[in-house]
Order: structure tokens, then sequence, then C-alpha cells
């Protein structure tokens, strides 16, 4: 008895943690972002009802069936239920793998209709690179083994290669409001996971492959990337901050960046 | 025979069965301790602690833990904790105590192959231990050992040289343990049945270990595979798994022509099916104990061993569930997406039979029954948030953030380790001839029941927020900050439930004193274990749960109960 | 495996579970071969020496003479078992020696593990194999020791039965190997 009751308060309590929303998503800063929450909650609300439908079914069970000195009733089962529950579970599984199919596809498998602006990011134990191509729209040769933050060259791009000479390397992402972004997501050490919670997306980064990912932020603002794949001891402080601007502010930095 | 003999190299399955169980008891409080140890630095990051400096004098100067300190501590514990509790008990040490005489075989069919693999086992976890002591410490790569960082030695972290190789040899010591054992559980389930038990006649737990068994038989032949591969690169120049053009910490690597990805593949291949390998025992203990305590049988057996079998061979096929954002093709993605989702359904059958069985039933709620419904729960809990897990579109925010590590706590920790305790309070009698005290065995309940809720559900809040796992410091983003208040409650929900576990500790080792001998079959029982010992060969005349067989003289009726005439 | 009191046919099923723990053993090298084979441009074969093909030929009799010499003993025919397995174990450490010429000859050559991925899948490969019948060779030492104490006989034949399978099975998985290595690697 006591334990239905038990089992009847921490779901209350489980319910309204999640309900109260008090440790949550920060704002989405895009359309794909609104819709993973708009899908998201779909998702808490089918499996809220289910939580709850089976966690008070578990505790009414324990409450009504309790030994009071009774027979137990004798079944050895019922394949029409069986048949019901099994049909029901795989049409609602199934519609949540479409479902998210679908939106996976959105993410990965569609193109932008206009070009995107190509940024390469690479992650290195523990800091980020964020290298724009310049007015030529390439992106230099490089050799990790150039790689060197002291000598202006955290990229280690080949200086004998001309596509790189007016090559951006910057540890802070910027990027232009509305305006669709290809990165390329490169390591050369270890893996690394590029991830920025408003955008609800994120990617490893993989030695040895060009990763693209696309992204779109509308909303200016100021916001945190978190590496989210182990990559050593300062794998926690691998951090960098996507500043995305406004069209103006982000050519005229653009401008500033090209002139140096 | 002398004690050597007897008690350390016994052929016995049930000597055998208990020596698992001690050896992952004592696992199982060290990763407990590890996690403390983990929860404590997450909270108190400054904190001075003497017993950390004494333990662990370079990993913890002056007493305040490093970051690869933390990894290592957790790489250790999720490593101790998969392999040596969750392998180990519900397999090692319950199956072989029990499959034998559930089946009404004299002993494993190869008692000298079982002798092997524990030992084998055992060196497997004295070896890991030794990561410790090493130079450099323990390995800091995590349970999965993702390479570059696990293939390329010292130069990508601390932990990372010898601590990193001794993690590869004791897996691979353990995967071979694992082997041997699962051949002798598959032979004796197969070719050792007593006359009349039929398979479809088996308690539900021998289809719980026979189905792990051939799973294990599967999956540790390809960890030790993958584990041979990542010593080859790390000791021998090879590139299975390292691509061209590392340079790591400014050292070039010189490698060429491997993949990352490959190893992932190999390890999610045996690290899917692992995690049934855990629960599959314990679902059916949890089965048995539902239908004994609620005196019905169990509801649909039949589709619970299908559904076992189910698992079983799709567990084989929804590895890529773990590689969503690791760069896999992402086609591959949306069909590993709809594998694992139907896989997602035999779980859910599986709870609904297990709700089935208690309704309508007298239910008995003792300790082991306790368990067994808290289960139930938990179960039912951690599934909901894999059905999460497993679309490939709402993984884009969550994987590696503590929603994961908040799930498969509540559903392979929480609920294998449920499942463990509802085994030992139920076989306890069997195992030592002693009760355990239930008062005790109550109050350890509730306390853990609700301890790891306040654990781990908080975990899943952080995870939404977004804090990624395997950070050792929250300190460094700004969003993590505004974590702070629900990390420390779930650090000091994380210091009650471990403390309430030493209740269960004692438990143990009271009953031991205690002179008043179990009953033959405390908890009126039908399978074969609770059969008064004989020399004969038993005889199975009937399926493993009937209860409350309408005419029946008592309320069970034991497989070698020969007929229904009174005694 | 040769515990009195063990039935027989519990033997062949332990054994037939093992065949299957191996089989995934060798299936994972195999595609992390082809995996690894075609994820990078770096693949230029695997060593080949005309050596192996003799090893292949001592297997071969070896399992021949095995399979002889269990026929004998099934019919009582001690002393011809005692010769045939004898002969057997004797080609069976030729078989293991000669792959150690093989890999000495590579390294002589400049061939080593981490030369080239395919000498590397070959390197690993081909001593997986040789471990798993170094295994089965010590079982039929041990058996032939037994045999000439006369300790064996057509009601005593589990084990023999058993290893003599095992060996076939190690010889067809020596084939496969062989295809694997000598010609699906090479294949352009
Ligand atoms: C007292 C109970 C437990 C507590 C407080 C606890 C706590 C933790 C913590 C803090 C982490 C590290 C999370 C991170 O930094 O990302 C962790 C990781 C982990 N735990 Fe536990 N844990 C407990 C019990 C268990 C059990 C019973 C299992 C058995 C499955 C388990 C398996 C794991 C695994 C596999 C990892 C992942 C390690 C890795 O990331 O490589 N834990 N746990
Ligand atoms: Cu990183
Ligand atoms: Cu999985």
């Amino acid at each position: 008895m006591l334990l239905a009751i038990v089992i009847w308060g921490v779901t209350g309590v489980v319910t309204a943690g999640f309900a109260t929303k008090r440790w949550w998503f920060p704002a989405p800063i895009n359309t794909h972002a609104a819709a993973f929450d708009s899908y998201f909650s779909a998702n808490l609300i089918f499996s809220g009802i289910v939580f709850l439908a089976a966690q008070l079914a578990l505790g009414w069970l324990i409450w009504r069936h309790r030994n009071r000195g009774q027979q137990a009733v004798h079944s050895d089962g019922n394949n029409r239920m069986e048949l019901l529950w099994t049909s029901l579970t795989a049409i609602l599984f199934l519609g949540a793998a479409i479902g998210s199919a679908r939106m996976w596809s959105d993410v990965h498998l569609s193109t932008f209709s206009t070009t995107p602006m190509r940024i390469e990011a690479s992650g290195k134990q523990f800091a980020w690179n964020f290298r724009y191509p310049g007015a030529d729209g390439k992106f230099g040769k490089t050799d990790a083994r150039l790689a060197n933050d002291a000598a202006g060259n955290p990229a280690g791009i080949l200086p004998d290669d001309p596509a790189g000479k007016d090559d951006i390397v910057n540890a802070a992402l910027r990027i232009p409001a509305g305006r669709p972004v290809q990165l390329i997501l490169r390591s050369n050490d270890v893996l690394h996971n590029f991830f920025v919670r408003e955008l609800r997306v994120k990617q490893d980064l993989v030695p040895g492959l060009d990763i693209p990912l696309h992204i779109l932020a509308d909303k200016p603002g100021e916001y945190e990337i978190a590496c989210s794949e182990l990559c050593g001891l300062g794998h926690h402080q691998m951090r960098s901050v996507m500043i995305v601007l406004p069209q103006p502010d982000f050519d005229s930095w653009l401008g500033k960046q090209a002139a140096k | 025979m002398n004690f050597l003999g007897r008690y350390i190299f016994s052929t016995d399955h049930k000597i055998i069965g208990l020596q698992y169980f001690i050896l992952a008891l004592i696992a199982a409080f060290t990763g407990m301790a590890l996690s403390v140890a983990m929860r404590f630095h997450l909270s108190y990051p400054e904190a001075k602690v003497k017993l950390f400096e004494i333990l662990w004098p370079n990993g913890a100067p002056g007493g305040v833990m490093t970051p690869e300190l933390y990894l290592a501590l957790m790489t250790m514990h999720g490593t101790i904790m998969v392999f040596f509790l969750l392998t180990t008990v519900p397999q090692g040490g319950f199956g072989n105590y029990f499959l034998p005489l559930q089946i009404g075989a004299h002993d494993m069919a190869f008692p000298r192959l079982n002798m092997l693999s524990f030992w084998t086992t055992a060196l497997s976890f004295l070896v890991l231990c030794s990561a410790f002591v090493v130079e450099g410490g323990a390995p800091i790569s995590g349970w999965t050992a993702y390479p570059p960082l696990s293939a390329v030695g010292p130069v990508a972290g601390p932990g990372l040289g010898q601590g990193m190789t001794i993690w590869v040899v004791s897996i691979a010591l353990f995967s071979a343990g694992s082997l041997m054992g699962a051949i002798n559980f598959i032979t004796t389930t197969l070719e050792l049945r007593a006359k009349g038990m039929s398979l479809l006649r088996m308690p539900l737990t021998c289809w719980g270990w026979f189905s792990t068994a051939i799973i294990s038989l599967f999956a540790f032949a390809v960890l030790i595979a993958a584990g041979v591969l990542l010593l080859m690169d790390r000791e021998l120049g090879t590139s299975f798994f390292l691509p061209a053009g590392l340079v790591i910490n400014d050292k070039p690597i010189g490698r060429a022509g491997g993949s990352p990805l490959l190893w992932q593949h190999l390890f999610w291949f045996f690290g899917h099916p692992e995690v049934y390998i855990a629960i599959l025992p314990g679902m059916g203990i949890i089965s048995t104990v539902l239908a004994t305590f609620s005196r019905k049988p169990v509801f649909g057996y039949k589709a619970m061993v299908a559904a076992l079998l189910f698992i079983g061979f799709f567990g084989f096929l929804v590895w890529g569930h773990h590689m969503f954002i690791s760069g896999m093709n992402p086609y591959s993605s949306i069909a590993f997406s709809v594998l694992t989702l139907i896989i997602g359904v035999p779980s859910a059958i599986k709870t609904f039979n297990w709700l089935g069985t208690i309704w309508g039933g007298s239910l008995h709620l003792t300790t082991a029954m306790l368990w067994a419904l808290g289960f139930v729960s938990v179960f039912v809990t951690g599934g909901l948030t894999g059905i999460w897990l497993g679309q490939p579109a709402l993984d884009l925010y969550f994987h590696d953030t503590y929603l994961v590590v908040g799930h498969f706590h509540m559903i392979m920790g929480v609920a294998a380790v449920f499942a463990m305790f509802a085994g030992t309070y139920y076989w306890w009698p069997r195992m030592t001839g002693r009760m355990l005290g239930e008062t005790t065995g109550k109050v350890h309940f509730y306390c853990t029941f609700i301890g790891v809720y306040m654990i781990f559900i908080p975990m899943h809040f952080a995870g939404i927020a977004g804090n990624p796992r395997r950070y050792s410091d929250f300190s460094q983003f700004e969003f993590l900050r505004d974590l702070k208040m629900l990390h420390l409650g779930m650090t000091h929900a994380a210091f009650f439930t471990a403390a309430v576990q030493f209740l269960f500790l004692f438990n143990l080792l009271w009953s031991l004193r205690s002179r008043a001998k179990a009953p033959a079959n405390p908890w009126r029982a039908t399978t074969l274990e609770w059969a008064t010992p004989s020399d004969e060969p038993p005889v199975v005349y009937r399926g493993a749960y009937e209860f409350s067989t309408p005419g029946a003289r008592r309320d069970f009726r034991m497989q070698n109960e020969e007929e229904d005439t009174g005694t | 495996m040769t515990s009195p009191g063990i039935s027989r046919q519990a033997s062949f099923t332990g054994l037939y579970a093992f065949f299957a723990t191996i089989i995934m053993l060798f299936g994972a090298f195999t595609s992390a071969m082809v995996v690894r084979r075609g994820a990078s441009k770096d693949w230029v074969g695997v060593p080949r020496s005309q050596l192996l093909w003799v090893n292949t030929g001592v297997l071969a009799l070896s399992s021949i003479a095995a399979e002889k010499a269990r026929r004998d003993l099934l019919n009582g025919h001690r002393m011809r078992f005692n010769i045939g397995w004898a002969a057997a174990t004797l080609l069976g450490a030729g078989f293991v020696a000669g792959q150690f010429a093989v890999w000495q000859h590579l390294r002589h050559s400049g061939v080593y593990i981490n030369s080239y991925p395919g000498s590397a899948f070959f390197y690993v490969g081909t001593v997986a194999h040789a471990l798993h019948l170094a295994g089965g060779w010590i079982a039929m030492f041990y058996l032939m020791v037994r045999a000439l104490r006369l300790q064996l006989g057509p009601g005593r034949r589990t084990a023999v039965d058993v290893t003599a399978v095992y060996w076939h099975f190690l010889g067809v998985l020596w084939l496969y190997l062989l295809w694997l290595f000598w010609f699906w690697g090479n294949w352009d």
C-alpha cells in the first residue's frame, strides 16, 4: 500500500518537474529550432500520457490487489490483449520513427535554395577555429603540422597557397542573421562535437572527414558553442561563441578582418 | 577436498555462482564509491579532500581533483558498473547458481570451463583496477574508448598510455571469460534439462540466461576483435582507426587511412546487445518474482519468450542509434531509427505482461516483490526516454547530454540493479539457508527507490537544458552555471542513495549470523530450485508458473509434483 | 572437454557454440577489412607468399589423417589410429611452423604489421587463426599421449571426435582466410 502511494508520489513529482520547465531549452533562434521544440512537445505529451497511465495503473494494481486473503484469479494470458497492445505500440513507435525522419531529413538531406556561405569550423584540444575563405571564396590548403597559434596561423594554412592568403581565421563564429551557412567541420586530433543549444543541432567533428552542417540563425545574439564529444582532459572548457550579427554589421566586421 | 579445492578453485556451479556474486559485490561498491567521488567533485570542485590525495597523489594534488582524475573515475565507474556488475551478477552469479537447479541438472555442462571462466573474469577485474596505480593513472576516454583519443597513447592526455592499454587487455580478458560462460550456458540449457523439462516449461529466468548467453556468444567475439585492432593501433603502429594527417598536441602521429568510425561500429555492435545482456536475465527474475508473489501464472508466458528472442535477434540490428551524430551516412540513421523503435515494441509487450501478471493477483508485498514492482516503475520511466533518443531528430540535441546519462542509468543501471536486488532477496534463502531481514530490506528499498528518482530525473532536466556529459566542471559555460542548484540536488541525492546501500550489505552479513534456518520453500514457489533435494534426477510434469490453479490442493504446484493428491 | 561423464551430445553442442564465436570473431575482422578498404585510398593489397600454398597442403593432409584416424578408432583399429593421429598431430605442428616461416619470410622482405593496411590484416588474421589452431593442437597432442597409453577406444572416443571436428573447422576457416587474403584482398 505504501508502495502505491510512493509510486504515485514520485510520478506526481516527476510530472510536475517536467511541467514547470524550470530547467529547459533556451529560446529557439530559427525555424528548425522552433520545429524541434514543437516536435519535442508532442513527444513529451505522448510519453507523459503513457508515463502517467503506466505508473498510475501500477500503483492502482498494487493497491487493488494487495493480499487481503483473497484468491488470485488464474489466468495464463490473453492472446487478444497481446495482439492489441503489440499492434498499438508498434503503430505508435513507427509513427515516431517516421515523424522524426522528416525532421532529420530537413537538417541533413535538404539543400538551401540560395547558395550558403561557407565557413570551416575546426576543433582541436581544446579550442575552436573558424575560417572564412575571404574575397576569393576559396579556402587555402592546410597542413595541421603548420598550425601555430603564436605565429598567427592557428589553422595551419600553407604559406605558398595563394587561395589561403586572404583567409580569415577567428576563435569565435560570427555569422550574418537570416543567411544560410554551411559549416565544414574538421578536426586533426581527436573527436569533438559542434553544439549550439539554440540551434538544436550537434554534429561530431571526425578526423579524416570533412562533415558539412547547414545552419541558419535568424535572431542576432551571442550563443555558446560547447564541445559535446569527449576529447580529453580539457573537454569541459572547449568553449566558443556563435555571434549572430545583422547583415550590415557582419559585412563591416568581415571587411575589417580582411583589411587586417 | 581441501579448502582451496572446495572454495577457491571449485568446479561446483553453486560455489562459482557465489564467487561471481562476491566479486560483483566488491565491484559494485567500488563503482559506487567512484560515482560518489565524481558527484562530490561536480558540486564542490574546489574542496580539498584528504582522502583523494591519499588515494591519488597525482590525480588530486593537495586534495583537489584534477579534470583528468574526474575523467579517469568516470571511465572506471562506467566500465566497472557495466562489465563487473551488470554482466556479472545476473548471468555469472544467479545464472550459474540457479540454471542447473532450475532445469534439474547436476551441474553446468563443463564445470572446469566454468571455473576457468570465473577466474578469467576475476583476473580481468584485478587487471582493470591496476590501471589506477600505473604511470599516468586510469584512462580518461570513457567506457566507450573512442579513437583517436584511445589509440594514440599519452600524447592525447594522461591515462592514455599504460592505463589505456590495461583497460583494453582487461576488456579482452573479460570478453574471453564471458564467452566461456556463454558456451556453458547454451550447452547446459540445450542438453542437460531434466526429463519433462521441455523448453517451453522452463522458467523465464532460464530463458533469460539462455538468450543472454546467445547474445554474449556473438557480441563479445566482436568486442575482442575490436580490442585486438585497437591494441595493434596502440602498440604496433597499424592504422585501423587512425586517419592521415593527425597532429595531436603538436605531435604528428604519422598514420594513414584508418577510420575512427570503424571503432564505433564495432564497439556498438557489441555495446547495444550488451545492454540486453545486462537486462534480459533481470527480466526473467522480475517475471518469476511477480508471478510468485502475485500467486498467479506469468501473464502471456509465450509472448514473454517470443519477446526475449525477438530482442535477442533485433538487438544486433540497432547499434547505429549510438552514432546518429557521428558523421555516419544520414540515410542509415533513418534505418537505424526505425529498427530501434521496432525493438522498443517487445520491451513494451513485456511491461504490459508484467502489469497483466499482477492484475487480479493476491499481492504479497515482500521485499523481493517491492524490488520487482519498483523495477516495473523505473523500466517504464527509462524506456520512455529511450523512445526520444531513438529518434535522430531529437538526438540531434540530446546526444551526449545528461539526458542520455539519466536515461541509461534508469533503464540499464537502476532497472538491472533492482532486478539484482529482487533476485537476492528472493534467492538468498536458497543460497545461504538464511532469510534476509524484511524490515531492513523494505527500508533499503524505499530509500533507494526514492533516491534513484532524485538522482536521475534531474539529470533529464540538465540534459534538456543542454548540459553535455563527461564534463568535469561546469564553470566554463554561462548556461551551465544556471544548473548549479540542480546538480547540487543530484549530488546530495547520490550521497543519500549510496549511504543506504550499506543497509543492504549489513542485511547480508547480519543474516549469516542468525541461527534461524530458512524453510525449504519459503515463498511457496513452483520452480525446481525449491524442490526438496534428492539424489534422483527430478522429473518435470508441468510448466513453471502453476499458481492458483482452480481445483488444486494448494495455491501452487511445483514443477516436479507428480499429481495433485494431498501429502 | 575431456572429463568423463559429460555426454557426447553436450560436447558437440559446446563445440558448435564455440564455432559461432569464432565465426563472429573472424566475421568482425572481415567487416573491418571491408570497411577499411572502402574508406580510404591507401589499399595496396595483401602480402602473398607461395609458402602459404604448401602450408595449406600440409593442413589439408593433417585434417585427412585426423579424419582417417578417427574412423579407425571407431572401428577399433587402435594401432592404425595411433599412427594416423600422430601423423595428423605432426602435420599440424608442421602447419604452424610453416606459418612461422611465412611471417619470418615476410619480415625479412620488409613487410611488417604496420607496413600497409593489407599486411596489418594479414598478420592479425593469420596469427588469430594460428592461436586457435594451437589450442586444437594441444588437445591433439594430449590425446596422442593418452592414446599411446591405451586410454582410448571405440567407447572412449568423444574427445577424439570433437577435436577432429574442431580441426576440420579450422581447416575450412583457413581456406576462407586464404581466399580473403590471397584473392579478395588483391582484387582491384
Ligand atoms: C549511486 C549510483 C550512481 C551514481 C550516483 C552514478 C553517477 C554517475 C556519474 C556522475 C557519471 C558521469 C556522468 C558524466 O560525467 O558524463 C556516470 C557515468 C556512468 N555510469 Fe553511473 N552512477 C551510478 C550508478 C551506475 C550504475 C548502477 C551503472 C550501471 C550501468 C552506471 C553506469 C554508468 C555508465 C556506463 C556511465 C558512463 C561512463 C562514461 O561516460 O564513459 N552507473 N554515473
Ligand atoms: Cu572537444
Ligand atoms: Cu543501444
